[in-house]
């Protein structure tokens, strides 16, 4: 499968990579509900980025989710995080954000629905740790202007809506600066319930059909 | 001077009288209502299947969006035409009746009697006869109706205007029908029917004129696809993608699965092989193939690549070996089944390059499709390399190991990434 997929590798390798447009991110290890839930989101326009769309206009829903299964089952080692560049204060700002939420905003915590450890829950809650904070500013930034979109209800476009700019910088900042633990794969389940209802959870749904 | 006058008046009368003839020549009075219940039955099952041959979901169906519901812009050089709502719903063909459909298809006009922009194959589509017409009528008041109003076309004076699409159809356009040749196989018929009509090949594999109109359906000599930046290759040149030295079985094979030895369907046919011909009947693929392979060939001048400057055959060289040759091999020989050789593929040394810069910069897969589920996919480069690296390396794979073709240049290359907006 590896050979089938030098397509995808040369950008998100193993750990993804920055290029000029933005950044990769890593995609070894996220759930394979999430990186399904992707695919059809660049192909069917939900997500958008040109060189994605075209990639994947030719391929069957079943090969999309034979290859998030892929990605999905590689177990490869993280990179250290690296050193935040922000104050202090920002980092506590998000680090709060990310255990507790804002209640007073109806901002639920990160981990609610992301994991106690934050490696995401199976099969389609992505992880949030490894990845840059280039790119989770960017897919915030996204979120809150409707660039990025998923299945409704889309919870994460409203949480993203619901916090200033500053927070999403502090929140960006702390989870990009956290180390992985030793171990980094998805939670099998949540300990509770998540408060608010998320679309891209439930099953995966293909191309419509005629 | 009033005599002049006269003249001149009477002359405008006269092409307007001839414009107006030409447009709706061989037109039949439409009486028929829409039928007040669906369809069903063998008719509806023929329409499935012929809608697949016409390939009409692709245009007519947005990008995740409803099948047939329409919405997806076409961009032309004359401005952005957006396709229409093939559903039985008010907004889409509801109020259509049979003949209304037919009237479409073969001249060209919509129930409104709007003349329509050829965007719209129906210079193709003319030659489909009409019980096929019906059979794909009665299928699309099958499927599911949406709502979703046409989106008007953003199309630039004078072209905007019908009296333009009227001259324009005038000079170009001609209701036809398709007529056996009687010297060929009812075989190479049932072919040359599909190739030219529903399937309108044509509509991309032929050279379009600055107005945006195909010399004749029968051609097939390659075009370069409006606004998009790709080249249909010629189907009747063996230097390009012409089949007459193929075997039919190899020919079929291409068109149901999208990869042979011979060749990989990439970019807009992955789309057509995705979508349409992989979902038709070994027979009809078949007389296709008999078409295919019988088109008169052309004689291609023979390709003399001018040397390249010793730096950009420095620059391919290296930068083939860091990120071409682990797959393609040290020679361009490749890997059976998994990566396509380059030295001696048709597709690299086209006279037109855009297709091979296309696939370095976008990279791509070829159609996962029933014969080959699990296609292997080509990395893009367009973050990795600059144009003048693009250039170089296509110039490298275009004269190495016994291809012949001609450099590319940066410009190109960039002109292209631009164009393409990757």
């Amino acid at each position: 499968m590896a050979q089938r997929m030098l397509a995808c590798t040369v950008c998100h390798g193993s750990q993804g990579r920055a290029g000029p447009d933005g950044f990769y991110p890593r995609i070894a290890g996220k759930p394979a509900g999430y990186l399904y839930n992707q695919l059809l989101n660049f192909r069917d326009g939900r997500r958008h980025y040109g060189l994605m769309a075209r990639l994947l206009d030719p391929l069957s829903d079943a090969y999309l989710l034979e290859i998030a299964q892929h990605f999905a089952s590689l177990d490869l080692p993280y990179a250290a995080p690296p050193r935040p560049r922000v104050p202090d204060a920002v980092l506590q700002r998000g680090q709060a954000l990310a255990r507790n939420g804002d209640q007073a905003r109806d901002i639920p915590a990160c981990e609610q629905c992301h994991g106690p450890a934050l490696t995401g829950v199976v099969p389609n809650t992505p992880g949030l740790l490894g990845l840059s904070r280039d790119y989770l500013n960017s897919q915030m930034g996204a979120w809150r202007t409707g660039q990025r979109r998923a299945h409704a209800p889309d919870c994460m476009a409203r949480i993203a809506r619901q916090l200033a700019p500053e927070d999403v910088v502090a929140v960006a900042s702390w989870l990009a600066a956290q180390p992985l633990p030793a171990d980094a794969a998805p939670a099998a389940s949540l300990p509770r319930p998540p408060v608010i209802k998320c679309g891209s959870a439930s099953q995966p749904a293909g191309r419509q059909q005629p | 001077m009033r005599r002049v006058l006269g003249a001149v008046l009477l002359g405008l009368l006269a092409v307007l009288a001839l414009v107006l003839f030409l447009n709706f020549r061989g037109e039949d009075k439409i009486h028929d209502a829409p039928p007040l219940t669906p369809p069903a039955g063998e008719s509806v099952a023929r329409g499935a299947y012929l809608a697949r041959a016409g390939n009409c979901i692709a245009c007519h169906t947005e990008r995740g969006g409803a099948p047939f519901a329409g919405g997806r812009a076409i961009e032309t050089p004359f401005g952005t035409v957006y396709a229409s709502n093939l559903t039985p719903h008010e907004t889409g063909l509801r109020n259509w009746s049979a003949s209304h459909f037919w009237r479409a298809l073969h001249h060209g006009r919509a129930r409104d009697g709007r003349l329509l922009y050829p965007a719209f194959p129906y210079p193709n589509y003319t030659f489909v006869s009409r019980a096929d017409a019906d059979a794909i009528y009665d299928y699309l008041r099958t499927v599911p109706p949406v709502e979703r109003p046409n989106t008007p076309h953003r199309l630039r004076w004078p072209y905007s205007t019908q009296t333009a699409l009227a001259i324009w159809r005038a000079l170009y356009f001609r209701p036809g029908a398709h007529e056996d040749n009687r010297a060929q196989s009812a075989e190479w018929n049932r072919g040359a029917y599909l190739v030219t009509g529903l399937g309108h090949c044509g509509a991309c594999h032929t050279a379009r004129n600055p107005l945006g109109a195909s010399s004749d359906m029968m051609d097939l000599s390659g075009g370069v696809l409006p606004m998009q930046n790709w080249y249909a290759p010629s189907l009747a040149s063996a230097a390009e993608a012409g089949v007459a030295d193929w075997d039919l079985a190899q020919i079929v094979r291409l068109l149901q699965t999208g990869v042979t030895q011979r060749g990989t369907v990439l970019g807009p046919m992955a789309e057509v092989v995705l979508q349409s011909t992989q979902h038709l009947a070994p027979a009809d693929l078949r007389a296709m193939a008999v078409f295919l392979k019988g088109l008169p060939q052309s004689k291609q001048p023979a390709q003399q690549a001018p040397a390249l400057s010793a730096r950009v055959a420095e620059r391919g060289a290296k930068l083939y070996g860091d990120h071409c040759a682990q797959c393609h091999g040290e020679k361009g020989e490749g890997v059976p089944g998994a990566y396509p050789a380059l030295a001696g593929n048709r597709a690299v040394t086209l006279p037109v390059a855009a297709n091979l810069v296309q696939v370095v910069l976008g990279g791509g897969f070829a159609p996962a499709t029933a014969g080959n589920p699990r296609p292997y996919g080509m990395p893009p480069f367009a973050t990795v390399l600059s144009d003048a690296d693009v250039a170089a390396v296509i110039s490298h794979i275009r004269t190495s190991w016994g291809n012949r073709a001609g450099a590319v240049g940066e410009f190109a290359v960039s002109q292209q990434r631009g164009g393409s907006r990757i």
